[in-house]
């Protein structure tokens, strides 16, 4: 007798708690605990939130743990609880040019006003596993610095002095920013929605466009003029008060790439820039959202459109990571109703097929007979 | 009553199942046109907005939907205040920049062309209209026919706007652009959207 | 973690807060007034991935009320996991009553396939939707595709289908094949077989389609023209089975192939569960084409009937639902 191989709701609830053992793993082994991937697994936790577009350490933390370490199941938790918070206004513009740096380099210039600092980075370390760690051995406190009295001005304004890098863009000040959680894309699209766009995209995908323009398709001459990571201050006006008020720091890494440009018929020879800015410290991301955000204001600088990483539809429809494994993950789900209709034609077409291939052949004897 | 506890009382008595019940009521007679869904007072608006438009108002506008108010209801500060109290709608300076406009005196309204009937691309940017009307049966009566009618469908709301009929016919020939309409009654409702033809009118 | 959950991250009612059922209505509503057209709304995240029924289930949870009875249909069944698992999350969500009787039901929500038995009036059908634009695979940019829909520019769909028809000496699109709704908007019906295409036109219920990650709603209103594209040459055709329902004998609804053995033994079955389930429990049931009146359902002498593209399911013939042995 037929027996219909289906999932009812007790398949689904034994493997919902299969996964939650599996999750869980050895039980003679300590449950980890969310300040625990705060602190030792901070970038996976940033990469989460920054994705996520939800800054909150500690729900990014439980994401991850949920997730059992899989970034995109994390991310998409993360989005999922943001979507139905309320919104209760938009902050001021942040000023990064006033972080507190943890870290800046730039590669433009060998020493600048504020210096070099390299922070925490892995940059420089040999990529040794190292032994110690695993055994649990105690770390040394870091060094420290004085803080400094000379303010960090950003790369992008020391080369403004000489006015050969194109201003920052602004907005009309009655500009209400726009929200691609709340609002539908629509395309071609304000510079600012597209970074919003860019921000949230998946760090693999931007990071293979980026590396693409490098390789040479629509190569964009960058120059990391400047990455930084630190804290920045919000502020959110209230309409009641006459001044904005702090609402608290977040922690940002922030880079301005800056692209030698030859000119084109709209714009003069200049230095243009190319900007990323992601949640947490994240440079790779920052960095490769930098050389996609160049890319694609091809348009606007009159440069030929010449390969992907120009293409504004093709790169912001498929930069966002929940969206693209929701899709690609869907074929598992069953579509036999469909494949059924498919099998049918095909057949149909391939019976066609063999009927006319056999009554050539019977032709061809005949011909061949005669 | 002062403007102030006029704007703060009379909202739904339950927001998540007043506005759910009051949506279904309105999607019923848009996808049904000409269909008469009766509607219980739900909330409880200054004069001269009625129960009936201020529940629409309550379950479909908010504060991402400019709304333009009609002279009458312009001219009453406590329906402003409690339209802006209960939905956050920024009211529209222009009927072209409205999403939604509330009218309450339908025969001496502005000319459904001057409200915004959305473009050739996104058509669906267009001003919904919501009319308040005395009744729904003892005006001229309108022949229906069009998507959501199965052969025809008879609709006779008062005060209805001036050469309403010559109006609509103009608003079907601008599909897929055009405007939608609510016509409030008292405890009813019913719709017109911009795909509904008028075929005759009796007198 | 502690083993007690704590107030970390909090839900609300039916999911969706007010807002975006607000947003979702609207353009719902504009949806209805302009049938066929793909209206663009701020699509949620929604805690299901997308590709998995999220415009669906917005547009769900947004006209779903207390006295609403739901169904979840996924290829027609109810018991598929995907159909389970929406079925449990509104349940969950929205405390409402569910069944899996097409009939009883005031909702469906349903991937693939448009239920056997005739829709009414007071009933609302709302399909899950992956790529809305039926301009999509001629088209891939959204900016080109929109201005086609603008200007009703439509010569590239039937390019393309006459190009199968000189290649493949037929329309080679089984399903999602596209429709024109009240001789304007070109739609895509969706992922369903063509085999339901004719289930569309003039349906007394109202169906609603959600497109979560395209961020798309579109709509049929009622007793509206749905009409599938061809030829006056090759005309649009659905698909038919040599043989009924293995099970219930059903003829003229869509069957699936189930697999029986590795040596290519098959048998067909009747998609829609609840259909076939009806059928087999009470052979009086109006399902079987209203033509039950012998005992028994046994009005096995009536002669063959030529198949249509017709909702009704006809009895079974004699000796039928063996073949598949």
């Amino acid at each position: 007798m037929y027996v219909a191989v289906k999932g009812g709701e007790a398949a689904i609830a034994n493997a919902h708690r299969l996964l939650a053992d599996r999750r869980r793993g050895d039980r003679s082994v300590p449950a980890l605990r969310l300040d625990q991937i705060v602190e030792q697994l901070a970038l996976g936790v940033d990469r989460v939130m920054s994705e996520g577009s939800l800054y909150d350490r500690e729900l990014a933390a439980l994401a991850v743990v949920q997730a059992r370490g899989d970034m995109i199941e994390a991310i998409f938790l993360v989005r999922a609880y943001r979507t139905t918070l309320p919104r209760f206004g938009y902050t001021s513009p942040v000023d990064t040019g006033a972080m507190q740096v943890e870290r800046r380099v730039s590669a433009a210039y060998k020493d600048l006003p504020g210096g070099q600092v390299l922070g925490p980075t892995f940059d420089y370390t040999h990529r040794l596993l190292d032994p110690e760690l695993a055994a649990g051995a105690d770390v040394e406190a870091p060094a420290q610095r004085p803080v400094e009295a000379e303010a960090m001005p950003s790369v992008s304004s020391i080369l403004a002095h000489e006015g050969l890098i194109e201003a920052d863009g602004d907005m009309p000040l009655d500009h209400v920013p726009g929200d691609i959680t709340r609002e539908p894309l629509q395309f071609p699209m304000a510079r600012d929605i597209r970074l919003q766009a860019l921000s949230r995209g998946d760090e693999g995908f931007l990071l293979a466009l980026g590396y693409s323009t490098q390789r040479g398709y629509a190569r964009n001459h960058p120059f990391a003029g400047e990455v930084r990571i630190g804290e920045v201050e919000l502020e959110l006006d209230i309409p009641e008060l006459p001044f904005a008020v702090p609402i608290g720091s977040i922690r940002v890494t922030e880079c301005q790439m800056v692209n030698q440009f030859k000119g084109s018929a709209k714009a003069p020879p200049q230095f243009t820039r190319g900007y990323g800015l992601v949640f947490g410290q994240s440079e790779r991301k920052a960095m490769a959202m930098a050389l996609c955000d160049r890319a694609l204001r091809a348009s606007e600088l009159g440069e030929d459109v010449v390969a992907a990483a120009q293409d504004e539809e093709f790169v912001i429809s498929h930069s966002d990571n929940v969206q693209a494994t929701g899709f690609v993950e869907h074929l598992k789900l069953p579509h036999y109703v469909d494949f059924q209709a498919e099998l049918d034609l095909v057949r149909r077409m391939r019976a066609e097929y063999e009927a006319r291939e056999s009554s050539d052949t019977a032709e061809e004897k005949r011909e061949a007979a005669e | 009553m002062d403007i102030a506890t006029q704007s703060i009382e009379g909202g739904f008595a339950d927001p998540v199942f007043n506005a759910q019940t009051v949506f279904r009521a309105v999607m019923d007679a848009m996808a049904r046109p000409g269909s008469v869904q009766a509607l219980s007072p739900l909330a409880h608006p200054p004069a001269p907005l009625s129960a009936t438009a201020g529940a629409v108002a309550l379950s479909l506008c908010d504060n991402d939907t400019p709304v333009w108010l009609d002279p009458r209801l312009q001219a009453e500060a406590s329906v402003k205040a409690w339209l802006g109290f209960h939905t956050g709608s920024p009211l529209a300076n222009t009927p072209a920049d409205a999403h939604f406009a509330i009218v309450a005196n339908p025969a001496e309204m502005a000319a459904l062309d001057g409200f915004s009937q959305g473009t050739q691309e996104y058509p669906d940017r267009s001003t919904t209209l919501v009319l308040l009307v005395d009744d729904l049966a003892s005006g001229p009566s309108l022949l229906l026919e069009g998507p959501g009618i199965e052969k025809t469908a008879m609709i006779a709301p008062t005060g209805m706007p001036r050469h309403f009929v010559e109006q609509w016919r103009q608003n079907n020939q601008r599909f897929p652009r055009g405007v939608d309409i609510v016509l409030a009654a008292p405890g009813s409702l019913a719709c017109l959207p911009r795909t509904t033809r008028i075929k005759t009118m009796e007198a | 973690m502690n083993a007690q959950p704590t107030e970390i991250a909090t839900y609300n009612f039916a999911y969706l807060d007010e807002q975006t059922k607000r947003m979702i209505r609207r353009a719902i509503l504009k949806g209805i007034a302009i049938p066929g057209y793909q209206v663009p709304f701020a699509s949620r995240e929604m805690p299901m991935p997308y590709g998995w029924g999220t415009g669906g289930v917005q547009v769900t949870a947004s006209i779903i009320g207390p006295d609403d009875v739901l169904k979840v249909i996924d290829q027609g069944a109810d018991d598929t996991t995907n159909a389970v698992s929406i079925r449990a999350f509104f349940k969950k969500v929205a405390n409402v009553a569910v069944t899996t009787e097409t009939a009883a039901a005031t909702i469906i929500q349903t991937r693939h396939r448009i239920p056997e038995h005739p829709l009414t009036a007071r009933q609302v059908l709302v399909f899950q939707v992956p790529i809305p634009e039926p301009l999509r695979f001629l088209e891939p940019r959204e900016t080109e595709t929109r201005k086609m829909h603008a200007l009703e520019e439509y010569g590239l769909m039937h390019v393309k289908l006459y190009e199968d028809i000189a290649r493949h000496g037929r329309i080679a699109t089984t399903y999602a094949y596209p429709v024109k709704v009240e001789g304007r908007y070109v739609m895509d019906p969706s992922p369903t077989p063509k085999f339901d295409n004719p289930k569309m036109h003039r349906s007394p219920a109202l169906q609603l389609f959600g497109a979560g990650r395209e961020k798309r709603i579109y709509a049929v209103p009622p007793f509206t023209d749905v009409v599938s594209l061809d030829f006056e040459d090759h005309p649009f055709e659905v698909q038919t089975f040599d043989q009924p329902c293995a099970l219930c004998a059903a003829e003229n609804v869509y069957l699936d192939e189930v697999i029986l053995d590795d040596h290519g033994g098959h048998m067909f079955v009747c998609s829609d569960t609840d259909h076939c389930e009806k059928r087999r429990a009470d052979p009086t049931s109006p399902l079987w084409g209203g033509r039950a009146e012998g005992a028994g359902g046994g009005s096995l002498a009536t002669p063959p009937t030529t198949p249509t593209p017709a909702l009704r399911a006809d009895p079974p013939r004699k000796g039928e639902g063996k073949e598949a042995e």
